[in-house]
């Protein structure tokens, strides 16, 4: 939709992660995304990749509620992965995500590097484009972000899911740790293909009228524009840590935040909370990324990221 | 391809029917001709900082009009309070799945507080006879509303101070009121003592659930309820926004 050509140069918004090019670098972050139901308002054509909601080997029941409250220019959400399983996942849904001319990421969880490995294989031969593994929901007790917070564990699932995996794998990281680029070498020495990041903060909320937790699960993990300093800050201290490409997340709401990511060191974004905020937030996103990159004259991601002057 | 929308909708009024709720008419006809009723559509504040859509349930779908009854709860709908005649707002399309009104005889409608306003739209559809039981901690809204739409309209109150003095399942038991289908939408422990009375009384009931909701429209997976299924645990956790709000009364697991 956007031939931006003439006399000038065209606009390229593509990138290449691991091999895979995406059209443009908006991605829909991990949980925050349904095909079916964001597809209703706007054209998923318009993605550069479907990130979906985490997969496990089984079904998994999810957090009781509520799991979700609202912050201060941000929320907290404890839904705990809640997911039909990747059999259920291959079979019913992978199919509808295939009719998209975008790329499909599958979100990974696991509770043990096993079940990591058993997704990643059962992914291989499918429709899948890459595989985000997840080893930092600070919603589930097992695994999740155990995994996430330790070098040698993380180190140690991407190792094993890199050796079953055929498909090129992003590790995404958590921000609840004491130095975010000591994860991100140790997964990049194991042979990640990229790394996103950030996951959500650990955050809590306690309603003084009834004394109590607002969510069930008592913590849950804080998004949306309140973070994006912290997200910013993050992957400017990895992508001067690791070579691999990263994907940048935490509070987007605009074109100008994609660009401050890009700046930072961001190969491409995800889109989460913002698409609470409005629908239609990734699509919107893109094309003001078009018009912030029409203002300054930036022909390419890669034009905008290098303008950064220190 | 796009199925729904958000758009930004004139309000037509905005007015306090009983302290602290809230009548809005909004004029927005492509949404009113998608909408049905018991589902609801989402309200955007435009205050930065509450980033989440209020999910407000349909009171009555004109032709060219919406009506919403709100309960200001919280710092977004007392956003919405303020608003003029005049103003815009953002809603979505109607979102989720309604009430199935029944072909019966009686049919009984059962609200609690501010789940009465998704009763006029429901009222309002059905033909046959109908009756509105619907409680209130102490001031009544939406008795004409009902009268209008065909209902033989009940009222109770936790403080007495208008009509029946208790719940509303009591008011059903003082007054005998019967009839072979119910519907009903208000406080999650009003529902499940509905629901239990309408399993001893082996009538159907259509429950209206309420859950805190991230995104409202189906993608977050933060508005569950279980719901009975042949599953190792016995039940589902389907999404209120989507599979519901409304339910039967019998497939709820009530554990809460």
């Amino acid at each position: 939709m956007s031939n931006h050509q003439g006399t000038e140069k065209k606009l390229d918004l593509s990138v290449n992660i691991a091999g895979v090019t995406l059209n443009n670098p908006i991605t829909t972050a991990s949980g925050t995304f349904s095909a079916y139901e964001s597809g209703a308002f706007y054209n998923l054509n318009e993605l550069g990749a479907m990130i979906t909601k985490g997969v496990a080997n089984i079904p998994w029941d999810g957090n009781p509620t509520p799991r979700i409250a609202e912050t201060y220019g941000g929320m907290l959400n404890a839904v705990g992965l809640q997911n039909p399983g990747i059999d259920y996942f291959i079979a019913h849904e992978l199919p509808y995500l295939r009719q998209f001319d975008t790329k499909i990421i599958v979100n990974v969880a696991g509770r043990s590097i096993e079940d990591y490995c058993e997704v990643a294989e059962k992914l291989n031969g499918t429709a899948a484009d890459m595989l985000e593994v997840n080893i930092s929901c600070p919603n589930v007790k097992k695994g999740g972000i155990g995994f996430g917070t330790h070098s040698e564990m993380a180190a140690k699932v991407t190792k094993e899911v890199r050796r079953v995996s055929k498909k090129p794998i992003i590790i995404k990281l958590t921000p609840n740790v004491t130095d975010i680029t000591e994860i991100a070498k140790a997964v990049e020495a194991e042979g990640a293909d990229a790394v996103s990041l950030i996951n959500t903060l650990l955050g809590m909320k306690i309603d003084v009228h009834r004394k109590k937790p607002v969510l069930a699960n008592k913590m849950g993990g804080f998004s949306g524009p309140a973070i994006k300093p912290v997200a910013v800050r993050m992957v400017y201290q990895v992508r001067r840590a690791v070579n691999i490409p990263i994907i940048g997340l935490g509070g987007i709401m605009t074109g100008e935040d994609v660009a401050e990511f890009i700046m930072a060191g961001a190969d491409a974004v995800s889109v989460g909370t913002a698409a609470f905020v409005n629908p239609t937030a990734p699509a919107d996103i893109k094309n003001e990324l078009i018009e912030y990159m029409q203002k300054y004259n930036f022909k390419s991601l890669k034009e905008i990221r290098e303008a950064f002057t220190e | 391809m796009c199925k729904k929308t958000v758009i930004e909708a004139k309000i037509i009024q905005n007015q306090e029917i009983a302290q602290g709720v809230y009548r809005m008419v909004l004029s927005a006809p492509e949404i009113a001709a998608g909408a049905s009723c018991g589902q609801f559509v989402n309200l955007y504040p435009k205050a930065k900082h509450t980033l989440l859509p209020r999910p407000i349930s349909i009171c009555e779908i004109g032709e060219d009009t919406l009506t919403l009854v709100y309960g200001v709860v919280g710092e977004g709908t007392r956003e919405f309070a303020g608003y003029n005649a005049g103003e815009t707002i953002r809603v979505s399309s109607a979102i989720g799945t309604g009430f199935k009104p029944q072909k019966t005889k009686t049919a009984v409608l059962v609200g609690g507080g501010i789940g009465v306003p998704p009763l006029v739209e429901l009222a309002k559809q059905m033909s046959g006879e109908k009756i509105a039981v619907i409680g209130f901690r102490d001031e009544p809204f939406l008795k004409e509303e009902l009268e209008k739409a065909g209902a033989k309209v009940y009222i109770a109150t936790d403080s007495g101070k208008t009509g029946f003095k208790g719940n509303v399942i009591e008011l059903i038991q003082e007054q005998g009121i019967s009839g072979d289908y119910f519907y009903s939408c208000g406080p999650k422990v009003m529902l499940k003592a509905l629901a239990a009375y309408c399993e001893s009384i082996n009538t159907p009931v259509q429950v209206s659930l309420e859950e805190r909701m991230g995104c409202g429209y189906g993608a977050c997976v933060g508005c569950v309820c279980k719901i009975k299924e042949n599953t190792e645990t016995g039940y589902e956790h389907k999404k209120v926004c989507k599979d519901g709000p409304v339910f039967l009364g019998s497939e709820v697991v009530w554990d809460e």
